[in-house]
């Protein structure tokens, strides 16, 4: 009893030591990768998000002001300190300094701007003892509750202005959250990138089911053929795709003569830098990504069981929905998921072959990025996109079981 | 309904007459070169064990599918119950299907499997419950219902094939290899199940086998195929005892081939000059005559060795090549004849003759045992 318990004991060690042994073994293989994806991709991706809430420019130039006004109740004015320190602060402040900050108080409250770089100008005159009066004399604004509001607002670390702003909303000077004047501005574009998207996934559903079914049906040299065919966008550049658009769909284009000729239309249409435009160039290239997953799934479906349905009774449609759909149906979920989700972040072919109202969320990221150079607004739209992603996959991927690597 | 008695007392014992199904002519072919099926004619009685046999890639699935309906003959008819049945699409033919795979939906329980043909019916749910439960007991799968396909043994998904096949009580049912993937002792046992299944509900069945040794066991008639031609349409019995040719004589049990010319042929009997070796005494099988090349087919247990050989027309001393020791009996190789290769078995007996490789023996044979094939040409 005892020997045996004991040979029992040696059995387990010596399975927990293979054990660790193979984890070893795989956190060494994954080791790599892994480290790589953190250094190129999660690393920036975090840092990049954090701009979104980074609130840095008005604590660093405003130091004590930032202080003082943390204990105002926003009943009032401030009190005598905090226009002293302002003062102070301002004396201290550099040119480039004072720059950045008035660029990001003004993103705030317009006019701000010159508020600050006028008082900026004539804080060396303005003895900080006396500032409570001097400042309104200088500028009445110094006597606008909302102004000192504001300021309050930007003077935290971290701040919601830029996700509030990405998402229509604003928040005033006593800090309470109302939409913005500006209107639906980028819920528009929100709304308008999920409509592309759920559009181009529609239409990838629409001539990727046929098509994949062919191809599992077809001989193997013919489906290859085919399936180069339609993997031919990965292998052309994007400016090469995006001419031969232009040149098919534009008012003398191939597509436009063929729809005259048939007698399908009298005038030419406009086909491209508009919707249509971006429809038709973002279904050529998310194709692939829907055929190729369901292409694998349904070669796997073996040709009795639907052989097997028929026999049984099943007529066509029968057999269809009650044995070939349930088993295709993975893959149709995990294209259609891959499709939503690049889509959702796409840039280059719409701003290539859309209209000014066919922009997507990437583009108004890009915008902020190279041309106003907002960091913080281009952060606060991508982490919204991020995580309308991450939900958008928790939420379908999870009830539809679907595993990727199944479908491959 | 409404006919006259006598019309409906014609067509019934019409249809007792008739075949329940009928190969007239049938031809396929896929690339419109090869013809994978040349020419069937065979009848399926209604209520038997037919069994095609026949090595792989010599059309027997080909011609299951045809009466499946899954493919179409290139040219000849098969009638259904006396009905041409090429234009009948696979649903409308009532006929129970089992697939070397058993081809059982992975997304649906056991029970929804065999529930399918009758829910596909319109059938009531709780005559559907019934039928399901019967067709499970049946196959003695009694508390699986609820299991996925994935979850049961190979066995066990055969099982639920065969009452997937049989619930919704067709005339017929057609099943193509379905104990290839099971090991020999569960397949020897599903052979016998199976059987006895088919006895007791009455269903006639068409079975697709490469295996002798199963086709003998289940079948009431074998048609023995090879290259899309039937080459021996028999009971077990008579295709292992009268073989009507050297392929039949070859794929239906062991066999010593010996080749030879007819020196006379005389009605049924003829006699043999082996190649090498002396003249026999043989059965004449087919039309053949002096000069003509033949290959004789005997049995291995149909050689006796020594002690008995003196009864026998055909006699002749041989050496002891090879002996292996199989249990219940021994398989003997000797060289005699004008051959190395001729083997006997005898059986074990206790206090059997004491042979040795390398001691001479006498072996011989009766000459009902020994065939005069016409010699295949290929
Ligand atoms: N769908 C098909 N297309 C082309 N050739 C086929 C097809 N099915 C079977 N064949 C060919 O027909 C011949 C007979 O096949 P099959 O009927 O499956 O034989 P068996 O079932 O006796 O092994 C084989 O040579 C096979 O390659
Ligand atoms: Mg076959």
């Amino acid at each position: 009893m005892s020997a045996s318990w004991a040979t029992h004991q040696t059995l387990l060690a010596a399975v927990r030591r293979s054990g660790r042994a193979r984890s070893l073994r795989a956190a060494l293989l994954v080791a790599p990768a892994a480290a790589f994806l953190a250094i190129v991709f999660l690393v920036p991706i975090i840092g990049f998000m954090l701009r979104s809430v980074d609130n840095w420019e008005v604590p660093e130039a405003l130091p004590r002001t930032s202080v003082t006004l943390a204990d105002w109740n926003r009943e009032g004015l401030p009190n005598e300190a905090a226009f002293s320190s302002l003062v102070l602060d301002l004396r201290a402040l550099d040119g480039a300094s004072a720059a950045a900050l008035a660029r990001r108080l003004n993103y705030s409250r317009t006019g701000l701007r010159t508020l600050i770089l006028k008082t900026r100008a004539s804080a060396d005159a303005i003895e900080p003892e006396k500032a409570r009066a001097a400042l309104p004399a200088l500028d009445s604004q110094w006597e606008n509750q909302d102004v000192w509001g504001t300021l309050r607002n930007e003077s935290s670390a971290l701040t919601p202005f830029f996700l509030l702003a990405a998402l229509d909303l604003s928040r005033d000077a006593a800090g309470a959250i109302h939409p913005s004047r500006d209107g639906a501005l980028y819920r528009e574009v929100f709304l308008r990138t999920f409509g592309i998207s759920a559009a181009v996934t529609s239409f990838c559903v629409l001539l990727g089911m046929p098509l994949a079914f062919y191809l599992a049906a077809a001989p193997t040299k013919v489906a290859s053929l085919v399936l180069a065919l339609v993997l031919l966008p990965f292998w052309t550049s994007v400016l090469v795709r995006t001419t031969a658009w232009v040149i098919l769909l534009q008012g003398q284009g191939l597509v436009n003569q063929l729809l005259l000729g048939l007698g399908l239309i009298a005038a030419p249409a406009k086909l491209i830098f508009n919707r249509i435009g971006v429809y038709v160039a973002m279904t050529h290239v998310m194709l692939p990504f829907f055929v190729l997953p369901l292409y694998g799934v349904m070669r796997r479906v073996p040709r009795e069981h639907l052989r097997a349905a028929a026999s049984l009774g099943a007529p066509p449609l029968l057999v269809f929905r009650k044995v070939y759909l349930p088993q295709i149906l993975p893959g149709v979920m995990a294209g259609a998921l891959l499709v939503f989700v690049t889509s959702l972040g796409y840039y280059i072919t719409p701003a290539l072959v859309g209209g000014p109202s066919d922009q997507m969320v990437s583009y108004f990221v890009g915008f902020f990025t190279n041309e106003s150079v907002n960091w913080g607004m281009a952060a606060a739209l991508g982490s919204l996109l991020l995580a309308a992603v991450v939900g958008i996959y928790v939420a379908l991927a999870g009830p539809a079981n679907i595993n990727p690597a199944r479908t491959v | 309904m409404n006919s006259p008695l006598h019309v409906r007392e014609f067509e019934k014992r019409r249809s007792e007459a008739s075949p329940l199904v009928r190969f007239m002519g049938v031809q396929k072919s896929y690339d419109g070169t090869v013809l994978v099926v040349k020419g069937l004619d065979l009848d399926v009685t209604r209520g038997e064990f037919l069994t095609l046999l026949g090595p792989s890639g010599s059309g027997k699935t080909t011609c299951l599918m045809m009466l499946a309906g899954f493919e179409l003959p290139t040219a000849g008819e098969i009638l259904l119950d006396g009905r041409p049945i090429s234009r009948l699409p696979p649903n409308r033919r009532g006929i129970g299907v089992v697939f070397q795979n058993y081809a059982l939906f992975p997304h649906m329980t056991v029970a929804e499997n065999v529930a399918f043909p009758l829910s596909v019916r319109r059938m009531s749910r709780d005559v559907i419950a019934t039928h399901v439960r019967r067709a499970l007991d049946m196959v003695q799968l009694k508390g699986f219902d609820q299991r996925k396909p994935a979850q049961l043994s190979g066995g066990q998904q055969q099982r639920v094939a065969v009452a997937r096949a049989l619930v919704f009580e067709p005339e017929l049912v057609l099943m193509d290899e379905p104990l290839g993937a099971l090991d020999k002792q569960l397949r020897e046992q599903m052979q016998l199940e199976i059987k006895h299944l088919q006895q007791r509900v009455g269903v006639t069945l068409v079975y697709v086998t490469h295996d002798q040794a199963e086709a003998l066991t289940m079948s009431d008639r074998i048609a023995v195929f090879d290259r899309g031609e039937v080459q021996q349409l028999a009971t077990p019995t008579e295709l292992y005892e009268a073989p009507r040719n050297a392929f039949v004589a070859g794929f239906i049990g062991e066999n010593n081939r010996l080749p030879g010319t007819v020196i006379s042929a005389d009605g049924e009997w003829c006699t043999v000059k082996l190649e090498d070796g002396p003249v026999v005494e043989a059965v004449r099988v087919g039309e053949h005559g002096p000069g003509d090349g033949v290959i004789l087919s005997l049995r291995p247990e149909r050689i006796s060795p020594l002690a008995d050989a003196g009864r026998h027309a055909n006699r002749f001393p041989a050496i002891v090549e090879e002996l292996i020791y199989l249990g219940d009996h021994l398989r003997v190789r000797v060289s005699g004849v004008g051959r190395s290769d001729l083997v006997m078995k005898i059986p074990n007996q206790a206090g059997d003759l004491a042979l040795r490789v390398g001691s001479s023996v006498h072996c011989g044979w009766r000459r009902e045992d020994v065939r005069a094939l016409k010699d295949d040409p290929r």
